[in-house]
């Protein structure tokens, strides 16, 4: 394993060395030591390295990830693994604000909590929280499964399109045009399999599944008047 | 864009590094506002009966000593220290009587902070350079405030560098905007608040000022703001006592908290908190929104 200590060396240094690995380079484990909150933190990679992260990370830290599996041994700030496109980042603590805006594809997991706006405008990541979710999560979600052992804030799923969203604990409210679906045994299944992936023992019949009312999609000509 | 960072002591041995922490926490935040940087520290009270006020005159060279003989002579004695470009006042001088006098006769220096404990310096520039100019780090005391400024709404002054201080010992600093600013201002003149730029913040931290001298709390001032102040925001708060925390309802803008034994910080991004001893190990958690944050000493 590589060691790299953010303390003695730059981050663009880092974050060069990550990115240029080639497909022959057998550099593929690295460690890195005091992130003390730096922003950007291995992104962009396109290998399938392994990044550990020893400590608390900025803001965006895996974005843009394809293949890499990153894991953060801290709290990470806001945005991690947005735009992720494959791959795994994997939080031990929490996650600030935003946690995988935007990502295409690859599992995100955070053991803790996750804060506001988890998985906005998310289009087929999957994001699984051992805890809780905070307000207006999947806000705009469009693909993807959103998984929340815990509980989830205010309006939840605001504005969805066709992400899935599965929580065990309360949901505070659900946001426009998001409701309760059944739970089918396919979504038993995709549950399960998200379950195992990332290592978070739950029981899937104790999931409620959530989704798109679909009235959003079109405007209503009847509302016209409103306008 | 702009950084606030927020330190709260709760052991002496901070209370005795204060002014260093909270200046290794501002540099951090040079890349959010390298236009400008400013701080508040509360320390030092001054016996009852008496006030201290800090000054600023943006010339290096200014006659402070003559203009301290010249307050003495007029208004009662004061006691001055300069620090940089700021002089601090000490005296059984009434702050309104002195705010008049300096008015009348010296219209060229500025009041920016007054109370018994409270002592803001500011100045554009790096915030190292900020620093170094006004041996920040040498600083004792039991709370802090920074910001550092990317100027966006106003011009890249000294009047215009945060942080504001609209009454006796209240400070506020801000992430985001407030979009009723110009009808809140008139209002708040109304009510008799000393509003001195066209800068969003100041009337946040003068509406609290009104609360406050209304008889509120400060968490019942942060309440009550909540309702009033329309716009995206986090807001640090210091008063005589207190520090506070606040994000509005929707909590777009960035903001972290982390607690220990010793210390309470909060910073725009973690980076800021990272440089304080033990704040790996620290409770580290993102102010949920709508909900006051806030400590105060004596146990009220």
């Amino acid at each position: 394993m590589i060691e790299f200590d953010l303390a003695e060396q730059d981050l663009r240094t880092l974050n060069r060395q990550l990115q240029g690995l080639g497909e022959r380079s057998n550099e593929t484990e690295w460690k890195v030591l005091n992130p003390r909150g730096s922003h950007a933190l291995a992104v962009g990679l396109t290998r399938p390295l392994k990044v550990l992260v020893d400590g608390h990370t900025g803001f965006y830290c895996g974005g843009m990830n394809a293949e890499a599996e990153i894991e953060i041994h801290g709290h990470a700030g806001p945005g991690v693994a947005e735009n992720m496109m494959s791959g795994v980042v994997r939080v031990k603590g929490n996650a600030a604000q935003s946690a995988g805006a935007s990502g295409r594809g690859g599992l995100l997991v955070i053991d803790g909590d996750a804060s506001s706006r988890c998985g906005i405008s998310m289009k087929g990541i999957d994001i699984v929280v051992g805890g809780s979710v905070g307000h207006m999560s999947a806000f705009m979600a469009q693909a993807g499964n959103l998984v929340v052992c815990g509980d989830a804030g205010a309006d939840l799923g605001d504005s969805i399109y066709e992400a899935r969203i599965f929580v065990r604990g309360q949901v505070e409210s659900l946001g426009a045009d998001c409701i309760e679906k059944e739970m089918r045994d396919e979504h038993i299944a995709t549950l399960t399999e998200l379950l195992d992936r990332a290592g978070i023992e739950a029981d899937p019949s104790r999931f409620r599944r959530y989704g798109s009312e679909r009235k959003l999609y079109n405007f209503n000509a009847d509302h016209a008047d409103a306008y | 864009m702009c950084g606030i960072v927020g330190l709260y002591a709760k052991q002496p041995a901070v209370e005795d590094r204060l002014g260093d922490y909270i200046s290794s926490m501002l540099i951090e935040m040079t890349d959010r506002g390298p236009d400008s940087a400013g701080v508040a520290v509360y320390r030092d009270p001054v016996p009852s009966g008496s006030t201290k006020v800090v000054l600023q005159h943006p010339d290096e060279d200014y006659d402070w000593r003559g203009l301290s003989d010249a307050i003495s002579a007029a208004l009662g004695p004061v006691l001055l220290e300069q620090r940089a470009n700021h002089a601090i006042l000490r005296g059984e001088v009434p702050f309104a009587a002195l705010r008049a006098w300096l008015r009348e006769t010296h219209p060229e220096v500025g009041v920016v902070s007054s109370g018994d404990t409270i002592e803001i310096f500011k100045e554009v520039g790096l915030p190292a350079d900020v620093v170094s100019a006004f041996a920040l780090r040498e600083l004792t005391g039991t709370h802090a405030l920074g910001h550092t400024r990317m100027a966006t709404e106003s011009a890249v002054t000294t009047k215009g560098s945060h942080p504001f201080s609209t009454g006796f010992d209240l400070c506020l600093v801000h992430n985001g905007s407030l979009s009723n600013h110009n009808r809140l201002r008139e209002r708040l003149r109304h009510h008799g608040v000393e509003i001195q730029t066209e800068n969003d913040t100041e009337v946040a931290a003068g509406y609290l000022t009104w609360r406050l001298s209304e008889g509120d709390s400060l968490d019942e001032a942060l309440t009550a703001g909540l309702r009033d102040l329309d716009g995206f925001y986090t807001f640090a708060v210091g008063t005589r006592d207190g520090f506070a925390v606040l994000r509005d309802p929707i909590a777009c803008k960035h903001a972290v908290m982390a607690e220990t034994d010793d210390w309470v910080a909060m910073a725009t991004e973690f980076r800021a908190i990272a440089v304080l001893p033990g704040a790996k190990e620290a409770r580290i958690w993102e102010p949920a929104p709508a909900q006051i944050y806030s400590w105060t000493r004596n146990g009220s």
